[in-house]
């Protein structure tokens, strides 16, 4: 009797708590659940707008690393929605991991070009960032380089980077090996290494202030570190020290990347974040993405910022980013093998 | 007990299914260099930090000098600061083409880096200064703490039996102060193992940098958990040596309350000498990052100020409080209960202490795996059952992250409860129960009071330590969820440290507040 009688009470409470749970999961339904490896100064802007105009609450857990993990301990109970992802890499590290569903979207689909999707809309590309090289103005390096140049004994001494295990510079190191093959990739590494004028460190950033500050002529940076130096008054006279050059434009063209977002496998609010994927592919966000970050659009025929768009138009290299991404640890494997970073 | 091992035990299934053995191409390729830089890391941090907080702890017990209750509470600050702020603050302003370089060649006429030498910040001997000026205060407040319970009875009676100074030093004070020490230590090298923000911003490869290429680059989840698990034995080596030689050496016996005759009082240049040296190691491990970092805040202040870091603040605060309260009685009691049973330590609690020899963020794989693992469990239960979902009970809030830093902290609190213990000898719990106290009673009139150094060193450790906690912060957090550590990172990140100036300066503000109060409680426990 006593033992029936607590069980009840046991029913009855659970019923409670299911009640409640449903009740809140009703009542916040319009809401999207973010992970993201971006960081949220740079999402914040293009979040609020969409709240703006859409009503729907969102809500970010950004981190830098382990969003994968904490996907794949969470399971079917994720409380994620849509991941964003500063690389190509993330993005494909999801799929491979098969926490991902499709983005089908008619919207979407003709928002981004085919070749920076993927075909069953397991991820997308939502900006684009090239690998250009920073020349130093005051010793008027020569703005034809292709990247093979960093190789080249006349800048002995003259190259700066950072770490060669950073994603975007294993990126180009896997499409360098995608273009040319492994042993042709390691020679060219090993002559930038030695080209190098001090053991690589530092952001994309602090290569450009070591150009200006005389220790080396060339460096590797993403093209819209330059646009936000440039806008930030106490980093604008290093920056200016500088010109932007897109490499290898007489032949495959320039190292591209793309930021992206993928929807998760069990995610909780389907409708509101394809609702977001779609904010975010379009002109208005792509727009934000353009003018506070400096990068390139993804969608066609949205402008660049009025600084990047004076850098020109480049050709960028059309290698397909999971081709790219498929040497991502070969890459790596040629960084220690000539101890790049060492 | 068992909560605390589950991480670790994680780590340990994570390890045994690789998604590929990381081991060939590390041997062939990078192994050495990273084993190089760790232990001369290890060995230079842990040589630096023990020669600074001891000597240190040496100097506040024994002698009396000017500005001394200033600088009792000041030379606690700098273990208030991030390593990974005071290392971009430091290269920022000493690298080649910080203001200090550019100033240097403007105003000698020099054109480039090959007309003068400067030592480079971004090298190993840099890092071992960076971790040392943070970490130095590890040992001071441990060895600070055990300096108080050696009488001065018994160093005096050492002199008068003829001993030399250094030899009073050597073969009374430092055996009894060595357990204190040892957990000094032990945390110093802890934290210098799991530290991956400072050495990949200084580029140099450790361990720990491998075990996040595997991990990130190579996308070796199991891999990384292999490192994770040399980086473990590294420091239970470490430990163990450390106990064993503590067994064969004698239980120090003391609380006999100290006498009137000590600190004695420096004067002339002696005492100038003290205080060069206070002086300075305050203005290189304080005072200079703390003004660049506030004239960066100042500078920015318009630009950066929210009202949301009254938010943030308050969650750094909460959870810090929360985990200071909670790892205090578990390991009173664990401690207590085998001291009470006059055993060593539990196979588990040994496991336990690891957590902390973990970088963050595998620790907070670690974490996953378990609270992931029941949330999924319980939430088919009751589908089961019932039909409905619990969704994830756990993962995902704020008590996912007290159970990492539970995990993570749990040696600093149990070491030096347990440490404390050892100081008292069980010949004055023989007493009092011959006097008839009970067990509670001795824990609360005898033990306790002995025991407030210890638990207020350990406590003011965590409180800070768990405001600087990043990377499992980062990952385990719920959705809007903001400390002003992970403030911080989002900018530092991108070498925006001007950016975060500001609320890294609240960091340390939060950090000096329990830096002063423990200072007052121990002053007001020397003068009763």
């Amino acid at each position: 009797m006593i033992c029936t009688g607590v069980n009840m009470h046991l029913k009855s409470m659970l019923t409670l708590l299911a009640t409640g749970l449903l009740v809140s999961s009703n009542v916040l339904s319009q809401e999207v659940n973010i992970y993201s490896y971006r960081q949220p100064h740079l999402i914040e802007p293009v979040l609020s707008r969409f709240t703006e105009q859409t009503g729907i609450k969102t809500n970010v857990v950004y981190a830098k690393e382990g969003i994968t993990e904490r996907l794949k301990r969470e399971g079917r109970n994720s409380p994620a929605d849509i991941v964003l992802t500063t690389e190509i890499g993330l993005l494909l590290e999801l799929v491979e991991n098969d926490l991902v569903q499709p983005i089908q979207s008619p919207l979407v689909t003709t928002h981004v070009p085919a070749n920076y999707r993927a075909e069953d809309g397991k991820w997308v590309g939502l900006t684009l960032r090239a690998r250009s090289i920073y020349a130093s103005k005051e010793r008027q390096v020569a703005k034809d380089l292709n990247y093979e140049d960093l190789a080249d004994p006349r800048f002995k001494g003259k190259v700066c980077t950072r770490p060669g295990k950073h994603p975007y510079n294993i990126g180009l190191i896997a499409s360098m090996i995608a273009s040319k093959g492994e042993a042709e990739t390691l020679k060219w590494l090993q002559g930038v290494k030695d080209n190098l004028a001090r053991k690589p460190q530092g952001n994309d950033r602090e290569q450009v202030k070591a150009i200006k500050e005389g220790l080396c002529d060339v460096s590797l940076g993403n093209s819209y570190y330059l646009g936000a130096m440039l806008s930030e008054p106490s980093e604008r006279a290093w920056a200016e020290a500088v010109n932007i050059v897109f490499p290898n434009q007489s032949n495959r063209g320039t190292h591209v990347n793309a930021s992206g977002v993928a929807m998760t496998r069990y995610a909780p609010h389907p409708d509101t974040a394809l609702k977001l994927v779609e904010f975010l592919t379009d002109t208005e966000a792509q727009k934000i993405y353009a003018e506070v970050n400096f990068e390139y659009p993804v969608k066609p025929g949205v402008p660049s910022s009025a600084l990047v768009s004076s850098w020109g138009e480049f050709k960028r290299d059309n290698l397909s980013l999971p081709e790219m991404a498929k040497y991502r640890a070969a890459a790596a494997r040629l960084v220690d093998k000539v101890d790049f970073d060492g | 007990m068992l909560l605390l091992c589950l991480p670790v035990a994680a780590i340990l299934w994570l390890a045994a299914n690789p998604e590929e053995n990381p081991w060939p191409h590390l041997l062939e390729t990078v192994l050495p260099n990273y084993l190089y830089n760790t232990f001369a890391l290890l060995i230079g941090v842990g040589a630096c930090s023990v020669g600074l907080g001891f000597s240190l702890a040496w100097l506040f017990r024994f002698y009396d000098f000017p500005l001394k209750r200033f600088f009792s509470w000041a030379l606690l600050l700098p273990f208030a600061m991030p390593a990974y702020i005071m290392a971009y603050v430091y290269t920022d302003f000493l690298s080649y083409t910080g203001p200090l370089q550019a100033m240097l060649r403007k105003g000698m006429g020099w054109t480039g880096a090959s007309e003068y030498t400067f030592p480079e910040i971004r090298s190993l001997g840099g890092a071992i200064a960076m971790f040392s000026l943070v970490l130095y205060p590890y040992v001071f407040l441990t060895a600070r703490a055990s300096l108080q319970n050696v009488s001065d009875h018994l160093i005096q009676a050492a002199r008068s039996l003829g001993a030399s100074p250094l030899s009073t030093l050597l073969r009374v004070v430092f055996p009894s102060v060595r357990p204190a020490l040892a957990i000094g230590l032990a945390l110093v090298s802890m934290e210098t193992l799991n530290d991956y923000g400072t050495v990949s911003y200084f580029a140099i490869p450790t361990l720990t940098f491998g075990l996040y290429d595997a991990w990130l680059t190579m996308g070796n989840v199991g891999g990384a958990a292999q490192i994770a698990l040399v980086l473990i034995s590294v420091t239970l080596v470490l430990v163990l040596v450390e106990w064993l030689s503590r067994n064969r050496g004698m239980r120090q016996a003391s609380g006999t309350r100290p006498g009137r005759q000590l600190p004695q009082a420096l004067t002339g240049w002696r005492s100038g000498l003290v205080l060069t040296y206070l002086t300075s190691l305050l203005l290189i491990a304080f005072a200079v990052p703390f003004c660049i970092l506030l004239y960066y805040a100042v500078s920015l202040f318009e630009q950066n100020w929210t009202p949301r870091f009254t938010q943030y603040a308050i969650n750094s605060m909460s959870l810090a409080a929360s985990t200071v309260i909670l790892l205090s009685l578990l390991s009173l009691m664990i401690a207590y209960v085998q001291r009470i049973k006059a055993q060593d330590r539990h196979l588990l609690t040994r496991i336990a202490m690891l957590g902390y020899a973990m970088p963050g963020a595998v620790l907070a794989i670690g974490v996953l795996v378990p609270l992931g693992g029941f949330d999924n469990w319980l939430s088919d239960r009751l589908t089961e059952y019932w039909g409905i979902s619990s969704g994830l009970l756990f993962s995902g809030t704020v008590f996912a992250l007290l159970y990492a830093y539970s995990c993570r902290f749990f040696t600093v609190s149990f070491g030096s409860v347990e440490s404390g213990l050892m100081q008292i000898t069980p010949a004055m719990d023989q007493v009092a129960q011959t006097l008839g106290c009970k067990s509670p009673e001795i824990l609360r009139r005898i033990h306790l009071p002995l025991l407030r150094p210890a638990l207020l060193s350990s406590a003011i450790i965590i409180f800070v330590d768990v405001i600087k906690e990043l990377p499992a912060t980062l990952l385990l957090r719920p959705f809007n969820f903001e400390t002003l550590a992970t403030y911080v990172y989002q900018y530092a990140s991108d070498e925006m440290i001007h950016h975060s100036a500001l609320a890294a300066l609240l960091i340390v503000a939060i950090g000096i507040v329990p830096a002063i109060l423990l200072n007052r409680f121990s002053e007001t426990q020397k003068n009763p």
